[in-house]
């Protein structure tokens, strides 16, 4: 208990600590929302490969000296765009041309990132993140595009909805399923920035999933699963700054432990789908 | 009379294939349609390529217009292998998706939006499910559900691909039904369908391809022995005569 009031005191006391913690909710929220699409489309692959695309861009922007957030847009934007280009115009299937593509991105940002050496990009950082340099044009970078992504979610809901659960019919009434697509990749990129700090470049996948997956095993209703989703992201994001100040670890690693463990929780005990609950209620079937 | 569809010598390649060859027809309002062939004859693409679906070539007009003209009078109900039954949805919410065509961006479901889901519910004999999720019915409620969210649509035009594969026979029943009510209102309805048996019983007109057109026209003329075996190309079996024909399939 006395851990949980010295956590609150820290986070009461300084201003740096308040900043992460808002940071982290925010990206928790973002994530759970975005990552429910993600996940209900069977492109978390996918996620991983914009999520890491990102990273040349952050490098040029550095390098060019404008704001990192546009350069990796454009850049996981551009992987996006390159990965749907090979796929349809050759024999090589989706889930390899978005290994080729991402893999490429990724390197291209690491070759460019050693040849910069002492510059102050702190590749570790970017990776992994470092929620404690949150800085406050960081976290209005954030809630700017914390709010961008969330409205386009909620003006856009039915044509991502309908695309997503039945994408023919989608085509076939007018939807641009296409345009949809790339949209959500658009988005996945801005969240992606958004998380960098947070949780980093790698893990980032983990927020994007885990919470959305968490969600799906306990609803069956897709409003409920992206407030869920939303919410799971939250819980992971407090708990993992709470085991990162009182320990001293890793802030996005704990993060990311968090939200698999309240996965692990879902999986076996979510009263429709788990494990062990099915189990349990086969066998109170088989006695009555 | 005037033509819903208008098909000029539609074709669609495949790699090394192709899938549909030069097809041409014209249907008429009105009319319930079957589109029949063997496995592999292209019925499913070839309506993909009226909707403008699938890369083809040759000329389509829908409603006398162009196809991306008149999207939101088309309804499509697709295979039910197409669809993931895992998907956090209820039966509710699946026959709303049929009124998005109607709601702007800006406005949210309305309780017109509503009334007419329920209605639509009601009509396939699937209002007391509403609050279930899809995964939970049989094939043949499920079947319904997307027929209801066809018909809230209030679309002019319908496309069915495969409605009757493993569903039970009330689902059937219920479902031609409503089909034939659909086309009194004078909508047409397509069907893509690939068992011969009711074939009779259940259209009005009949195209029978094997990726190219065997033959288009009423029932009565074109259920003839030879056209079938000409459609299904020895995969089939037939006895009797013009009058009585039976058919026995592999």
């Amino acid at each position: 208990m006395s851990n949980i009031t010295m956590f609150i005191d820290q986070v009461m006391r300084y201003s740096y600590l308040q900043q992460a913690l808002i940071a982290a909710i925010l990206v928790g929220i973002i994530c759970g929302v975005i990552g429910c699409f993600i996940i209900l489309r069977g492109m978390a692959l996918m996620g991983d490969a914009i999520s890491h695309a990102v990273l040349p861009g952050v490098v040029i922007a550095y390098m060019i000296g404008v704001s990192f957030f546009i350069g990796a847009t454009i850049t996981g934007v551009l992987t996006a765009l390159a990965i749907g280009y090979v796929s349809q115009n050759s024999r090589i299937k989706d889930d390899s041309a978005i290994g080729i593509m991402f893999t490429a991105a990724f390197a291209l940002g690491i070759v460019l990132i050693t040849g910069l050496r002492g510059t102050g990009v702190d590749l570790w950082h970017i990776l992994f993140g470092n929620v404690l340099a949150v800085s406050r044009s960081d976290l209005m970078v954030t809630v700017g595009i914390g709010a961008f992504v969330l409205l386009m979610i909620i003006i856009f809901y039915r044509p991502l909805l309908l695309s997503t659960f039945d994408p023919v019919m989608a085509k076939a009434t007018g939807v641009p399923v296409q345009l949809v697509h790339y949209l959500l990749m658009l988005l996945l990129s801005l969240v992606t920035v958004a998380s960098l700090k947070t949780v980093g470049i790698v893990l980032v996948v983990a927020m994007l999933i885990t919470p959305g997956a968490t969600a799906y095993l306990l609803t069956d209703r897709l409003p409920v699963m992206l407030g869920l989703s939303a919410l799971f992201g939250v819980i992971a994001a407090i708990g993992g700054m709470y085991y990162s100040v009182i320990y001293d670890v890793a802030s996005g690693a704990s993060i990311v432990l968090v939200a698999s463990v309240l996965f692990g929780l879902a999986f076996f005990f979510s009263p429709k789908q788990g494990v062990i609950t099915r189990k349990w209620r086969a066998k109170k079937v088989q006695r009555a | 009379m005037k033509k819903v569809i208008e098909v000029e010598s539609l074709s669609v390649f495949y790699e090394n294939n192709q899938a549909v060859k030069d097809i041409s027809f014209q249907a008429e309002k009105g009319r319930l349609i079957g589109i029949v062939g063997p496995n592999g004859a292209g019925k499913s693409t070839l309506i993909k390529a009226i909707l403008g679906l699938e890369k083809a070539q040759g000329k389509v007009r829908v409603l006398g217009e162009k196809v991306n003209d008149v999207r939101k009078q088309i309804s499509y109900v697709p295979q039910r292998n197409q669809i993931d039954w895992d998907f956090p949805v209820l039966v509710e919410d699946v026959v709303m998706m049929g009124r998005f065509t109607h709601i702007p961006w800006y406005k949210k479901a309305g309780k017109k939006d509503l009334e007419i889901v329920i209605e639509s519910l009601e009509k396939v004999g699937m209002l007391e499910y509403r609050k279930r999720q899809i995964g939970e019915l049989s094939g043949g409620q499920q079947q319904r559900v997307f027929i209801a969210r066809a018909l809230a649509q209030h679309a002019d035009l319908f496309f069915l691909d495969e409605p009757f594969v493993g569903i039970d026979v009330t689902s059937e029943e219920i479902i031609i039904n409503l089909l034939r009510e659909i086309k009194n209102e004078g909508k047409t309805v397509f069907v893509v369908h690939h068992d011969l048996s009711k074939v009779e019983q259940y259209f009005d007109e009949l195209l029978l391809i094997n990726k190219e057109l065997v033959e288009y026209g009423e029932v009565k003329n074109v259920y003839k022995p030879d056209i079938l075996s000409k459609t299904y190309k020895g995969s089939i079996t037939l006895f009797g005569n013009d009058e009585n024909i039976m058919v026995v399939s592999e």
